[in-house]
C-alpha cells in the first residue's frame, strides 16, 4: 500500500504550490497510467485519509486515467495494448516503445482564494 | 535528473508540457495551475542527490528486488564470497523487521546497514539516504541495496541507484513477469534463481519466463542461476564486471525506466 506514501508526497508538493500562490486548494488533478504501479481506487482511498492528516479536508482528488499505447520500432504502427503484453498490434514485435501508460503525474491544481485572507488592492 | 517532468513524460503526453498557459483561469474565476511533475517529486529529488553521492565516490549502486524468499540475501552471500577480494562491497538491507539479513552479510566480512521499515512495503530515497550516512562510500566499489521483499511497491521508487535487478525464483512460477508488469518492465537484469531446483519442478519453463519479460518490451538479460552452484554464477559476475566498467566510463547510468521522459527533460533544459 505505497499509495499512502505517494499521497503524502503529492499533498506536500501541492501545499508548496498553494503557499507560493497564497491560495487554498479546491481540486488536485493527477494523471495515472496502468504501468505506473499506482492503483487509482487505492490512490483515491489513500487520499481521503491523507488529506485529513495534511490539513486539506475539503480538497478533492480528480484522477485521469491513461491507457497503455505503444509504437513499434520495427513497423512504426501504434497500438493500444494490455498492461502485460506490449506487442505490436500489426507485426507482433516486442521491440516497441511506450508512448503512454506509465504516467504518475501531478497535472494541475485548482486554487481558490483563502477565505480568511483579505488582499488589499493597490 | 528530472525534477520538473518527473521522468514520466512520454511522447503520448508531451503536448501537455509544451502547451502554453502555465496558469489558466476557469470560467468561475478560480485559478487552475498546471504543475506536471511526478507524484514522487520529493523522492526523485532525493534519489538524484543519492546518485550524485554514489558517483562522487565512484560507487556503483544496484537495487535488488523480488518477492520475499527468492534468494536475494543468498545471492549476495555467494557474490561476496566469490568477488569479495576483487570489489569492496557494501550492503543496505531493507526489511519490515529484524537485523537478520544484515547480520548474514556482516558474517561475510563486509559492512551492512539494516533499514527496518516498520509497516512500509518498500524502501524510498530518504531511507536510503539516511542509511548511506552509516557507510563509508570512499572505501567501497559496489553498494547493493536489498529492497523489501515485494514485487509491487518497490518498483515505483527511485533510490538513486544505477540499475534494477529483479530476482524470480523458479519455485514462484514462470508467469510472474506477466502478473507484475510494472516491476519486470523496469528491470535492467532479471535473475531466475534457485535453478538447482529446476529438476524437481515440471511447471517452470525458463524460456517462458524470458518471453514474458520480452512481452513487456524489455530487452534486459535474463540469466538462470543458483547461489548454491558457483559454476552457474559466471554470467552474473560478467554482468557485474561490465556494469562496473560502464559506470566508470559514464556515470550518467540510471535505471532504464523512462528514457523518453529523460530525453524530453534534457531537451527542454538545453
Amino acid at each position: 500500500m505505497h499509495e499512502l506514501s505517494i499521497c503524502q508526497s503529492l499533498l506536500d508538493q501541492a501545499r508548496q504550490i498553494a503557499d507560493q500562490n497564497k491560495a487554498g486548494i479546491e481540486t488536485i488533478v493527477v494523471l495515472i497510467g496502468p504501468l505506473s504501479g499506482v492503483e487509482a481506487p487505492l490512490l483515491a482511498q489513500a487520499f481521503s485519509i491523507a488529506r485529513q492528516a495534511a490539513g486539506f479536508p475539503d480538497t478533492e482528488l480528480e484522477i485521469e486515467l491513461s491507457s497503455v499505447r505503444i509504437r513499434c520500432r520495427q513497423c512504426g504502427s501504434e497500438s493500444k495494448v494490455p498492461n502485460n503484453a506490449l506487442l505490436c498490434g500489426s507485426c507482433q514485435s516486442w521491440r516497441v516503445e511506450l508512448i503512454s501508460g506509465d504516467e504518475m503525474i501531478l497535472k494541475s491544481l485548482v486554487l481558490i482564494e483563502k477565505p480568511a485572507v483579505m488582499v488589499k488592492a493597490g | 535528473m528530472c525534477e520538473t517532468c518527473g521522468c514520466t513524460i512520454t511522447p503520448g503526453n508531451a503536448h501537455l508540457v509544451t502547451d502554453e498557459g502555465h496558469l489558466a483561469h476557469t470560467k468561475d474565476g478560480k485559478a487552475s495551475i498546471e504543475v506536471l511533475s511526478s507524484l514522487l517529486h520529493e523522492n526523485n529529488h532525493m534519489a538524484a542527490h543519492n546518485r550524485e553521492h554514489f558517483n562522487r565516490h565512484n560507487v556503483l549502486a544496484l537495487n535488488l528486488m523480488s518477492s520475499p524468499g527468492s534468494g536475494k540475501t543468498a545471492l549476495l552471500e555467494a557474490t561476496i564470497k566469490a568477488l569479495g577480494s576483487k570489489y569492496r562491497i557494501g550492503v543496505v538491507e531493507g526489511d519490515l523487521e529484524t537485523e537478520n539479513d544484515a547480520q548474514r552479510i556482516r558474517a561475510q566480512g563486509v559492512p551492512a546497514v539494516q533499514i527496518t521499515t516498520g509497516q512500509a512495503c518498500h524502501l524510498d530515497a530518504h531511507m536510503v539516504h539516511d542509511a548511506l550516512h552509516e557507510l563509508d562510500l570512499g572505501s567501497l566499489d559496489i553498494v547493493f541495496i536489498e529492497n523489501v521483499g515485494n514485487l509491487v511497491c518497490p518498483a515505483s521508487f527511485d533510490l538513486g541507484h544505477h540499475a534494477n535487478i529483479t530476482l524470480l525464483s523458479v519455485t514462484e512460477g514462470d508467469d510472474k513477469p506477466a502478473k507484475y508488469p510494472v516491476m519486470f518492465r523496469g528491470s535492467d537484469l532479471v535473475l531466475l534463481t534457485k535453478s538447482d531446483l529446476l529438476e524437481y519442478l515440471d511447471d517452470f519453463d525458463t524460456q517462458k519466463a524470458k518471453n514474458h519479460v520480452r512481452h513487456l518490451a524489455n530487452a534486459a538479460p535474463v540469466l538462470t542461476l543458483s547461489s548454491r552452484r558457483e559454476e552457474t554464477l559466471k554470467p552474473w559476475f560478467n554482468w557485474l564486471d561490465a556494469m562496473v566498467k560502464a559506470h566508470q566510463k559514464n556515470q550518467n547510468i540510471a535505471p532504464t525506466m523512462q528514457p523518453d521522459g529523460m530525453a524530453l527533460h534534457s531537451a527542454s533544459t538545453s
